[in-house]
């Protein structure tokens, strides 16, 4: 098809003169602006939410300093009057020392990733390599499906089943009369936040595990076989390490997740404002605590009073910084092994 | 590869998986006793995985069977303090439809033009570095921060029309201010998802297409954006799931009450503009834990949104599925 020049046909039919334009509607130029203005855009975003999280952060943090990480006094308490300072209209009050629900927050956190990174590469390990044909056509989707579960449906079997289990067979009459002055087991507990965070991460953990296994030259593995060593060590020594970059982002994406997990933890953590401590023994994994997410959704309504406001966007800046920090991290981590990598 | 015997299965193999491994495997001495627990260790995990998510899925459509009824789904849920006051499940079900509508009316164009930028344009290589990292600093926002900004966008006096307002006090909580933030949950899936599609497509179809004297808008539009169909819904879908799944940002942003509650009177514009709620928050408001506690009612709710996320799973799959059937490019 010869496409005719524009001499030819001139004068040019009225209709026909979009086909000899220089600049059609969609020139490359007005349409990589236009993509790249809706880009802009959304950093402008994501810039706006920090400054304006930080920005209404900020008096919380002013008023208490570092003490706003310690210790003293109850949570709840303070938030309460918080609550009630920005109600009635006299001064406000912002102190608040959020300790209990951070070492929670490290504790549900720290726990459910520990025991999810050592299941997860298990089965990213199991399912790359070892799984027979038709386990691995099994575990795919499961993997996936466990992936997708509303939140809130684990919330659910948390306070239905896990909980119920926990407070009627795994905490004696004799236990709970021994912190009944401090607080109640009823099975709202560590353990079950843990238990329940673990299965939600770990599937976030195993598909992006299983991708980085998956990518490993064959090449490599083989020749380490070649040597004579058998394939359980090779894939660990060869696959798994050089797999390290994966491994590292789905840890920091699964621990991100794990921080922000706000619904699940408000039902099934028992929201006191109380921190577990370690040297009660057995106790310690059913007591009862609320991390930092949580507090947030269950003093929602407090949304209204000003300092209790900006107390909640204190909570809400201290989870942005540490999810930021998660993915800094992560980055700088993956950096040097793959400079590692290169060199090797 | 041709021509040596390779002595471990590859990994997405072609006909035969079992056959080759078999003859070198008899010449290894036996495994070490620490190697053979570690196998057994993955066995089980793997078996631990499926066990949990067969239990889930199971106890759910076993508590489904028994609370769940038809006519739930057409009767509105009502405050109450028995089963049989508290109604049905209608309004959270629309709910969370009309989120789902919302979100994706605005995370799919958004996502796929970010991911088209990314993938075609990017330039100046600094912003598509920058931008790469915003997508992935929105994945990793906890979405109950997400809310709690969006409270701070959606109650300015400039934004006041999409949702109730009263004496000038903008409420900020509606379906507008919740699909618009849920949007930003579903946008890393989208642009990820599409990006790897558009990235799997070989050069030599954007060259083939210059050549015939196409713009680069024109082949984006008409070549690459229909060869990457698959992946965009894949995207879309994952996206989907996750709108549904979330409760933090409609517990914030929606209001989470049992009804709708509009405002004004025009149709449709009045609900968006309301309060309502979602199967989410049904759950959450239903639970023992919540302000309704019926926790049938909350089982009904949980087993229709297990299968829509079984629902979307499979749709996922069978995307896969087909666009594996299709060919890839490589071929």
């Amino acid at each position: 098809m010869t496409r005719p020049l524009p001499e030819e046909v001139l004068p040019l039919d009225p209709e026909e003169q979009h086909l000899f334009q220089d600049q059609p509607r969609w020139s490359d130029r007005r349409v990589e602006l236009a993509l790249g203005a809706l880009v802009c855009s959304v950093i402008a975003l994501l810039v706006a939410m920090i400054v304006f999280v930080f920005v209404h952060a900020w008096p919380s943090f002013a008023h208490n300093g570092l003490a706003w990480f310690g210790p003293g006094g109850s949570v709840d308490d303070q938030l309460q009057t918080i609550f009630q300072s920005g109600e009635s209209g006299g001064q406000y009050v912002y102190t608040f020392h959020a300790w209990p629900l951070i070492w929670s927050t490290i504790l549900v956190t720290g726990g459910a990733v520990l025991i999810a990174f050592v299941a997860s590469l298990l089965v990213a390990v199991f399912i790359v390599e070892f799984a027979p044909e038709w386990m691995r056509n099994v575990l795919q989707p499961v993997v996936r499906l466990l992936a997708s579960v509303p939140s809130v449906v684990y919330g659910l079997i948390g306070v239905l089943v896990i909980v119920p289990f926990i407070g009627n067979h795994l905490i004696t009459e004799s236990s709970k009369a021994s912190v009944a002055g401090v607080i109640q087991l009823s099975g709202y507990s560590l353990a079950a936040a843990v238990l329940i965070l673990t299965v939600m991460i770990a599937p976030i953990m195993v598909s992006i595990f299983s991708d980085g296994l998956r990518a490993v030259p064959r090449s490599w593995l083989e020749g380490s076989l070649a040597m004579g060593i058998n394939r359980w060590r090779s894939f660990w020594k060869i696959a798994v390490r050089t797999a390290r970059p994966a491994i590292v982002a789905g840890t920091v994406l699964a621990t991100a997740r794990a921080l922000g997990e706000a619904v699940m933890l408000a039902m099934v953590s028992g929201s006191v404002g109380f921190a577990p401590n370690p040297a009660d023994g057995l106790i310690f994994f059913v007591e009862p605590s609320r991390p930092l997410a949580p507090t947030i959704i269950t003093r929602i309504d407090d949304l209204a009073s000003k300092p209790a406001n900006q107390t909640l966007f204190a909570i809400a800046a201290v989870l942005l910084f540490s999810a930021a920090m998660l993915s800094l991290t992560g980055w700088v981590a993956k950096r040097s092994m793959k400079r590692y990598l290169a060199v090797a | 590869m041709t021509g040596v015997a390779s002595p471990t299965r590859p990994t997405a193999s072609p006909p035969k998986p079992g056959a080759a491994p078999k003859p070198i495997r008899r010449q290894t001495p036996p495994w070490r006793l620490v190697d053979r627990l570690g196998l057994v260790a993955c066995w089980a995990m793997g078996v631990l995985f499926c066990a949990i998510a067969a239990a889930i899925v199971i106890y759910f459509l076993i508590q489904g069977l028994k609370y769940l009824r038809p006519d739930m789904l057409w009767t509105r849920p009502h405050q109450g303090f028995t089963q049989a006051q508290t109604g049905g499940l209608q309004d959270p079900l629309l709910g969370t439809l009309l989120v789902a509508a919302l979100g994706m009316a605005i995370a799919l164009p958004v996502g796929v033009a970010i991911a088209v930028w990314l993938s075609e344009y990017g330039r100046p290589a600094a912003l598509a570095r920058v931008v790469e990292s915003t997508v992935e600093a929105i994945a990793g926002t906890p979405s109950i921060v997400l809310a709690l900004f969006g409270t701070l966008i959606f109650s300015s006096t400039a934004l006041g029309f999409l949702t109730r307002t009263s004496e000038g006090v903008v409420f900020g909580r509606s379906f507008f201010a919740a699909g618009a933030m849920l949007s930003l949950v579903a946008l890393p899936l989208v642009v990820g998802s599409t990006r790897e599609g558009l990235q799997a497509i070989p050069q030599h179809i954007r060259e083939a297409s210059y050549a015939a004297g196409k713009t680069k808008a024109a082949t984006t539009r008409r070549i690459l954006l229909p060869a990457c169909r698959p992946q965009v819904a894949t995207g879309a879908m994952l996206g989907l799931g996750r709108i549904i799944g979330d409760t933090a940002i409609i517990v914030v942003l929606l209001g989470a009450t049992l009804t709708f509650e509009p405002v004004g009177s025009t149709w449709l514009t009045n609900i968006l503009r309301g309060t309502g709620g979602t199967l989410t928050s049904y759950v959450y408001q239903a639970s023992p834990t919540g302000e309704l506690n019926q926790p049938q009612k909350a089982y009904a709710a949980a087993t229709i949104l297990l299968l829509m996320v079984l629902i979307l799973n499979a749709a996922v799959d069978v995307v896969h599925r087909r666009a594996r059937k299709a060919g890839s490019w490589s071929s």
